[in-house]
């Protein structure tokens, strides 16, 4: 998953901008005369990587957008969200376990060394092993020898010759070639294992871009990329080079793409949404993406285990009106949720059955608390644990209201002054009452929404749900060989869900976005993050 | 003199030894766990948590961790960042860009609020005294980012006379505009601190003989009303330096210079402690020699005072 939480700093000084926006709606002439002429080189937004920019080590949207421009992978997404051959020339299997992988001749890393079987097999192995604390590791978790005890060479890599290796997992798994695109999987050329913390500081990938040179990243400034020229995929560079400059603030980013400083911005600060249409035109964007906002209530938290909680879960879920919070609050930046899942996923529907839960519907909610006090009385207050540094108080403070209006009960929010702070008791089971949690696809896949949430002792199974059948359909689904029918044993496995609600989804938040009249052809991917190799400079 | 300054620096000693201490154990202290916060709301495997604790000595009680970065200072170490970076190339791309901006702003507010303030003092109750007196109030009272948005806005995307971000490009042009919102506040301190004195000081008991003597106007005001006049200004510029790099962080997020009020915000943010403790430190010690400097400099205005 890649972590976003840059609406902390943007927060403290929301405010300020708030009173300037008025001014903004006047609308901008948007003339780039001061835009430079530096040769077609697109300027995009970016935060300071967090990590080394090593692939299996960086889980994060600052350091993934540059690793994805850096390196390529044996797959590689459009904008859809489907999944292309890039280095993979062909990756065949027969009972979704054991997939042989064969690769394409004649890519080359920008130090010259060839792209073979070994730089994949290598760097997988690197990523897995537990003493080299790569935050992705949990990525090589399915490949047979991984372990999490010990230091354990992954096993079920084997290597056929330089272009062929097989990959046997522990168990079947339909969606493994889905996910080959994400960064956990690049290879790595031997360079980088002669000395990892100067590689994370200099990369050599064999992606469509390159650094530019030995001082092109200056920390927390920005870092320089230019095309590779012996790139020979899918995604060519259609621009002399992007520079990816990192920002402090959300609303200093937008007053650069205002004044033409800066091409492509991914995110505009929330003090922008109401103006976004006005001063950006058809350069705004403002479309789903693969990221879903929860509200969690533990399986065990009183009043909220067996038929009682069942019922009460559900009370809760129609309860919240979708449709107003995201309208009132988010200004039409989130879109309410229909499933568990996000609309950019191949086999994403809106119709699941029982999905009608998440209709706002206050008389139901009513009856359906009332029969659960019928089981045992509801006493307390029910809270809603959040982090005040990610922007989530309005509308925490928005469902609260809502569940004391339309249930009677006492609901308030429960603030964390940070995230890791929520996180600290998520993990450990401290937190006493509902909480706000979120997701983001690792890979354009539906399994990646379900499994690791909410399959029994998963490693993000926040709310320690657990549903032997719900398992069962998982496991159907991820022994399928072909992704529609492994899509329908998912689908069924929401019905499950939606029955037992660990989650309550709330919606997909939005990729809100825009570009300056500098560039064109700018175009969003499943991920939320600009396709920047396509950017064309005008 | 010489033996004054060197009893000074060396009081610096155990002021470094409690701050650095204290700034620890605070950083400690602080809620939540900064490694469980590396895997996002996926959470961190236990055994892969475990492993980084260990490397960043996390895993070790508060003393030992402490003493192992006290010697790490002594050998020039002072850890790295989670993103692998040693905490010195951190503070060395911070520390000169916001060491620029202070002084920057300390000019501007020293050389802008002490003119406008003589000569507010000077014709105390006309026109021009009163008129800076409102403009200064109102500076006070509007916060930094407002002045911060308006100014980028209005200067950078409207006008575009000057850059709306510092970023890449840290050079005189591009850092007046933070610098003068940095200042701005200071400015109108500076300005009222120096009316009033001049104003108090013009009917001072020296200031009449001076005239009495027959001394020419200007000069009474620079020799006679000036330099008495700036003991509390220079005591107010001294102590603002140290204030003006560390409490920068508005201005640097909104002109988006990477300073030490960002790199400060973000290591808190994370929970880094080495990082917080060694920018903190750096801090407390310009704030020391700034204030060792603001004692000099009253013996050179005041001739009263000596330093042995």
């Amino acid at each position: 998953m890649k972590i976003r939480r840059f609406a902390g700093f943007a927060a403290t000084i929301a405010v300020g901008a708030l009173a300037l926006t008025s001014c903004a709606s006047a609308g901008t002439d948007g003339g780039g005369s001061t835009a430079d002429s530096s040769g077609g080189i697109v300027t995009a937004w970016g935060s300071e990587p967090q990590n080394p920019l090593i692939p299996t080590n960086t889980n994060e949207v600052g350091g993934g957008k540059i690793i994805d421009l850096v390196f390529s992978g044996l797959v590689y997404y459009d904008a859809d969200g489907a999944a292309h051959n890039e280095v993979a020339k062909s990756i065949e299997t027969e009972d979704a376990q054991t997939y042989t992988i064969t690769l394409n001749e004649g890519w080359t890393f920008t130090n010259g060394e060839p792209v073979t079987s070994e730089s994949f097999v290598d760097a997988w192995n690197y990523g897995a092993q537990l003493s080299n604390a790569q935050l992705s590791s949990y990525f090589f978790e399915g490949i047979e020898g991984f372990s999490w005890d010990e230091d354990s060479e992954l096993t079920g890599l084997q290597i056929v010759d330089d272009t062929t290796f097989t990959v046997k997992l522990k168990q079947p798994e339909a969606d493994f070639p889905l996910r080959l695109g994400y960064s956990a999987y690049f290879p790595l050329p031997q360079v980088a294992f002669e000395d990892m913390d100067a590689f994370g500081e200099h990369p050599i990938g064999n992606g469509p871009y390159k650094v530019a040179s030995e001082d092109a990243w200056q920390h927390n400034v920005e870092i320089a990329l230019a095309p590779n020229e012996d790139y020979s995929g899918d995604r060519e560079a259609q621009n002399g080079g992007v520079t990816v400059k990192f920002y402090e603030t959300l609303d200093g980013a937008y007053n650069d793409l205002l004044a033409g400083q800066l091409d492509v911005l991914d995110q505009v600060p929330d003090s922008a949404f109401s103006t976004l249409e006005d001063e950006l035109g058809d350069r705004a964007v403002n479309q789903p993406a693969a990221m879903i906002q929860t509200l969690i209530i533990p399986m065990d938290l009183e009043h909220f285990t067996g038929a009682e909680g069942q019922l009460r879960r559900q009370a809760i879920s129609m309860a919240i009106n979708r449709e107003e919070i995201t309208e009132a609050i988010f200004e039409g930046t989130r879109t309410p949720a229909d499933d568990f899942t996000s609309p950019v996923i191949d086999g994403w529907s809106d119709d699941v059955t029982g999905s009608e839960v998440l209709d706002y519907n206050a008389a139901k909610a009513k009856e359906l608390w009332a029969q659960a006090d019928a089981i045992s009385p509801y006493t307390g207050t029910f809270t809603i644990g959040y982090n005040s540094d990610g922007g989530h108080q309005a509308w925490v403070d928005a469902v609260a209201n809502s569940l004391r209006n339309t249930l009677g009960i006492s609901a308030e929010g429960n603030p964390y002054p940070a995230f890791k702070d929520l996180r600290e008791d998520v993990t450990n089971g401290a937190i006493s009452g509902a909480f706000r949690s979120g997701w983001q696809a690792d890979y354009p896949g539906l399994y990646n929404f379900l499994g690791p949430l909410y399959g029994t002792g998963a490693g993000s199974n926040d709310a320690g749900y657990s549903n032997a059948e719900f398992d069962s359909l998982l496991a159907q689904g991820s022994a399928a060989t072909s992704v529609d029918e492994a899509n329908e044993y998912f689908t069924q496995a929401q019905e499950v869900l939606f029955q037992d609600l660990p989650a309550i989804p709330l919606w997909y938040q939005n990729v809100t976005g825009g570009s300056a009249d500098t560039v064109s052809n700018v175009e969003f991917g499943w991920n939320s993050v600009p396709l920047l190799y396509e950017v064309t400079k005008n | 003199m010489a033996w004054y300054v060197g009893r000074r620096l060396l009081q610096m000693i155990p002021v470094f030894l409690g701050a650095t201490l204290l700034i620890y154990a605070m950083v400690f202290l602080l809620p939540g766990d900064p490694v469980a916060a590396l895997g996002g709301e996926r959470g961190l495997n236990p055994a892969v948590a475990a492993q980084i604790r260990a490397e960043y000595n996390l895993d070790k009680p508060f003393l030992v961790q402490y003493l192992l970065y006290l010697q790490g200072i002594f050998t020039f170490d002072l850890g790295t960042t989670f993103s692998g970076r040693p905490v010195t190339d951190v503070m060395a791309d911070a520390f000169p860009v916001t060491f620029q901006l202070a002084v920057m702003a300390l000019a501007f507010e020293a050389v802008f609020g002490i003119a406008a303030g003589v000569i507010a003092g000077l014709r105390k109750g006309k026109a021009f005294d009163a008129t800076v007196l409102v403009l200064s109030l109102l500076v006070v009272a509007v916060p930094t980012f407002v002045i911060g948005f308006v100014m980028q806005f209005v200067v950078g995307v409207k006008l575009r006379w000057l850059p709306t971000a510092v970023g890449s490009d840290v050079s005189f042009t591009s850092l007046i505009m933070p610098a003068i919102v940095l200042g701005a506040v200071s400015f109108a301190y500076v300005l009222r601190l120096t009316r009033n004195s001049v104003a108090e000081n013009l009917t001072a008991d020296h200031v009449r003989t001076a005239t009495a003597k027959g001394l020419s106007r200007p000069r009474v005001v620079s020799v006679h009303v000036l330099r008495n006049s700036l003991i509390p200004v220079v005591t107010f510029l001294g102590a603002d330096l140290g204030a003006l790099m560390g409490g920068a962080i508005i201005t640097e997020g909104i002109f988006n210079i990477n300073g030490v009020g960002g790199t400060l915000f973000r290591a808190i943010q994370q929970g880094q402690s080495t990082t917080v403790v060694s920018v903190t430190t750096v801090l407390v010690i310009v704030y020391i020699v700034a204030n060792l400097l603001v004692d000099l400099l009253y013996a050179a205005l005041d001739p009263r005072i000596r330093y042995a």
